[in-house]
């Protein structure tokens, strides 16, 4: 099971197992992790799953898609490496992806 | 002697109720949690029922809000199938349906919405539906097969998209709507106009301003459609009624907490009772923004709410109220709507309807934005959230011009 590290805006590192092709935003919400509420269930319609990739793991995650890039352009805090947790599945070779957190979700 | 319980007792087990509990852990509640719901399955999202559930792509272990295991790994005591019959404030404790009593130190009210009933003959007719619940989902969704007529009665959200879901499945599908537009209540003239255009343009049948006045039926308990007030009659093989909802406030009415279209709460979501919060559907609450108070039916709602009761009760410095804002997917229309059209002077179209892409701005008499309506436009959509947040103040002309990108308008 791939396992996935969640880095709150306070420097809080959060570790969870969870099985393949679970997303990201899934991960966070099924274990608890503080900061990612998930409110439209995966649907890119909320941003409320925002996070920050690491620079090693973008090639590995890969781009945004369209709607996602859309739902991020006006979201607090965009950075280049800002994605939605809901639009990324995790596999074997996503394991031990490290994300980060903004400070708010909105 | 007063009951000296401390541990926090959550009436409904919905999105509210479910994310409540879930909070709760997450801002470090040592104390007992209970949750009790009285459908028989764990928390689940109800958006999707009226879409991708309908539609045959999601299961309901994509629905839940937390799989099963997370309650029992939290120490979250669930209760399903358990109704709650009253509530003491003096002693402290609720009675549940089977006479059970149950102490708390605090109370959380999550009781949802109730369905509103059409007042017309024939309602006992087989199949008269209505969406709710996941198994209500299944009744419909046993209704959508080719060539099968489905009569929706109300255009609102859950009956369009429930008409977009059964018209994908190639089911005939009627709706009938009271009001001379759809989304009456909820959306403006523009948006009700496209929406319409859009549904007409896959085939959906829709009569405005008509009333029903009767289902009929086969006299052997089948519907065959409805009788409208103006004497036509509209064929069908079923009928679905979506015409909203009011708050499910019984429960706090009865135990006399100040209510009025839904439980009063404040910023916090607490009651007129210290030890008593309500959140979500069942709520009527403070709307900073807009200085009035008002009853919110949506999963942003409830889960804001439930994170305010959450972080009080765990002595948690409370958020800053957010921007309302409310999602709608019907055939390939996203709709994305925030903030409400309170004391609106003017409305401002940005995007052109024909292109399928566009965005509705309404702004009071000095500028101020106050809402937005999104079609298949979602940076306006964001844009527009934070333009409401901030209260900012936008010419209409510069608005209006999509030569003048999104991010000068929000500096």
């Amino acid at each position: 099971m791939p396992k996935v590290t969640f880095i709150s805006h306070a420097g809080k590192a959060h570790t969870v197992d969870v099985p393949v092709g679970t997303t990201v935003m899934r991960a966070a919400v099924d274990n608890g992790v503080p900061g990612i509420d998930g409110d439209c269930g995966g649907q890119c319609a909320c941003a409320t799953c925002h996070i920050f990739i690491e620079p090693e793991w973008q090639a590995k995650t890969g781009k945004r898609t369209e709607a996602e890039s859309d739902m991020l352009e006006f979201a607090d805090g965009t950075l280049p490496n800002s994605r939605l947790g809901c639009q990324i599945e995790l596999t074997a070779a996503l394991d031990g992806l490290t994300v980060r957190m903004p400070e708010g979700q909105h | 002697m007063p009951n000296a319980a401390t541990g926090v007792v959550i009436v409904g087990a919905g999105h509210a109720g479910g994310s409540a509990a879930a909070f709760l852990r997450q801002f470090g509640w040592q104390g007992a949690v209970t949750l009790i719901g009285s459908e028989a399955v764990f928390p689940y999202q109800r958006p999707p029922l009226s879409k991708a559930w309908l539609k045959g792509t999601a299961a309901l272990s994509d629905l839940e809000l937390r799989p099963a295991d997370f309650y029992a790994n939290n120490d979250i005591d669930v209760r399903l199938g358990t109704t709650v019959s009253a509530i003491d404030r003096a002693e402290k404790v609720i009675k549940l349906g089977d006479g059970e009593t149950l102490a708390y130190g605090r109370l959380i009210l999550a009781t949802g919405s109730k369905l509103r009933k059409l007042p017309v003959p024939g309602m006992d007719l087989k199949p008269v539906l209505e969406l709710r619940t996941n198994l209500d989902a299944d009744r419909i969704k046993a209704e959508l097969q080719p060539g099968r007529r489905l009569i929706i009665v109300g255009g609102g959200y859950v009956g369009l998209e429930v008409a977009a879901s059964a018209r994908t499945l190639g089911a005939e599908v009627v709706v009938i709507e009271r009001e001379p537009r759809l989304l009456a209540r909820v959306a403006s003239t523009a948006l009700s106009e496209h929406v319409f255009a859009h549904h007409d343009s896959k085939g959906v049948r829709i009569e405005l301003g008509a009333s029903v006045a009767a289902i009929s039926g086969d006299g052997g308990g089948r519907v065959t459609g409805v009788q409208l007030a103006d004497g036509r009659t509209i064929e069908g093989d079923a009928v679905v009624v979506g015409i909203g909802a009011s708050g499910h406030d019984a429960l706090a009415r009865a135990a006399g907490l100040t209510c009025s279209d839904g439980i009063k709460v404040d910023a916090a979501a607490r009651t007129s009772d210290p030890h008593i919060y309500a959140i979500g559907d069942c709520s009527n609450r403070q709307l900073m923004l807009y200085w009035r108070d008002m009853r919110l039916e949506s999963v942003p709602n409830a889960v804001e709410q439930a994170k305010q009761a959450a972080s009080d009760i765990c002595g948690k410095p409370v958020a800053l109220a957010e921007v309302p804002w409310f999602w709608s997917d019907q055939f390939d229309m996203r709709l994305q709507m925030a903030g409400l059209p309170f004391d609106v002077a003017t409305t401002v179209l940005r995007g052109d309807p024909a292109t399928g892409k566009f965005a509705v701005f309404h702004l009071k008499g000095d500028g101020c934005v106050q809402a937005v309506e999104a079609v298949n436009m979602t940076p306006e959509y964001m844009a527009g959230r934070v333009l409401i947040g901030k209260r900012s103040i936008i010419d209409p002309g510069r608005l209006a011009d999509t030569t003048i990108p999104l991010k000068q308008l929000l500096l």
